[in-house]
């Protein structure tokens, strides 16, 4: 009984611990994708789902400025990419290549403004996002 | 007699005290007009670096030293970043103070000049330390080089805030 009592407060521990330590709302790509959903499905009534087809053009496209997503992310975004003016590396943009992307909410809504704006000078529509994560998805390692 | 005995010492004593002052106000002015009053401070990053300025600067270049720009720099390029150098680097108001806080606490203690560049590259001590005498203009030509923002490509410690002469490897 006392042994039981034991274990299982370790456990509770265990997890507390674990989710403290855990960063704040981490989340699968998955997630980030169903997210995104949500929010295409309530800005746009004629929502139709995603296409990986379609995020790969958007994503190799330019969009009226200098750069496309692949300038820095580079063709096959399991590879690491360049920043395209400093040169610094940036890890790879799939998911397959690099567990950590899209697994922190916030990170995500940053870089999406600030690369959006890069690129097309605005923000991008859940529908684009969508689109370019269901492709980066599909990009094997 | 006495009055010559007394005089001798005393002019001798004024005209060594208006030399030292003159020479002190001479070396006080040389100081401050260093670089014309653009000077860096100590190129070396407090070892309590923060941790925000650390992540957040270093997302696409290095983090560049505070010192290497006085405060009023620091202000301008923080309350521009949703158009820095042509990027959006914006941050949220939280970070944003933070990271503000700490490189304005850190700048250049020797900056005398009421100028503010917004590029370390625009700076008299910058300009001064690579100019062609200095560096050859074939090293800026190098595609290691890329850029002269691209301090590590010779300053190999320079993400630390290290740019001592000894750890300059300079690309041909």
């Amino acid at each position: 009984m006392f042994r039981k009592f034991k274990v299982s407060s370790v456990l509770v521990l265990v997890t507390v611990v674990g989710l403290i330590s855990s960063p704040a709302f981490a989340q699968t790509p998955e997630q980030a994708l169903a997210s995104i959903q949500s929010d295409a499905a309530k800005t746009n009534k004629d929502f139709k789902g995603f296409s990986a087809a379609r995020g790969e053009q958007f994503f190799k496209a330019k969009h009226g400025n200098e750069w496309s997503c692949a300038s820095c992310h580079t063709e096959n975004p399991a590879t690491p990419g360049k920043h395209a003016k400093t040169g610094k590396v940036i890890r790879p943009f799939a998911p397959s290549a690099n567990a950590d992307r899209f697994t922190d909410p916030r990170k995500v809504a940053k870089w999406f403004k600030r690369n959006c704006n890069d690129v097309l000078d605005r923000i991008c529509s859940p529908q684009e996002k969508g689109d370019v994560l269901t492709y980066l998805l599909t990009v094997k390692k | 007699m006495s009055i010559c005995y007394g005089n001798l010492p005393r002019g001798l004593v004024t005209a060594l005290l208006v030399m030292g002052v003159t020479m002190s106000i001479a070396q006080a002015g040389d100081r401050a007009e260093k670089y014309g009053g653009e000077n860096r401070g100590k190129p070396v990053q407090p070892s309590q670096v923060n941790a925000k300025f650390q992540q957040e600067c270093s997302s696409c270049h290095i983090a560049y030293s505070p010192g290497l720009l006085p405060a009023a720099s620091w202000r301008k390029v923080m309350s521009g970043l949703d158009k820095h150098f042509g990027s959006d680097a914006s941050l949220t108001d939280q970070e944003n103070k933070e990271i503000t806080t700490f490189l304005v606490n850190n700048a250049s203690n020797r900056w005398r000049a009421p100028t503010a560049p917004l590029r370390i590259t625009e700076t008299a001590w910058f300009k001064r330390k690579h100019n062609s005498h200095e560096i050859s203009p074939t090293v800026w030509k190098n595609p290691k080089v890329k850029s002269p923002a691209n301090c590590t490509a010779c300053h190999q410690q320079a993400e630390r805030g290290d740019f001592n002469e000894d750890n300059i490897k300079i690309l041909k």
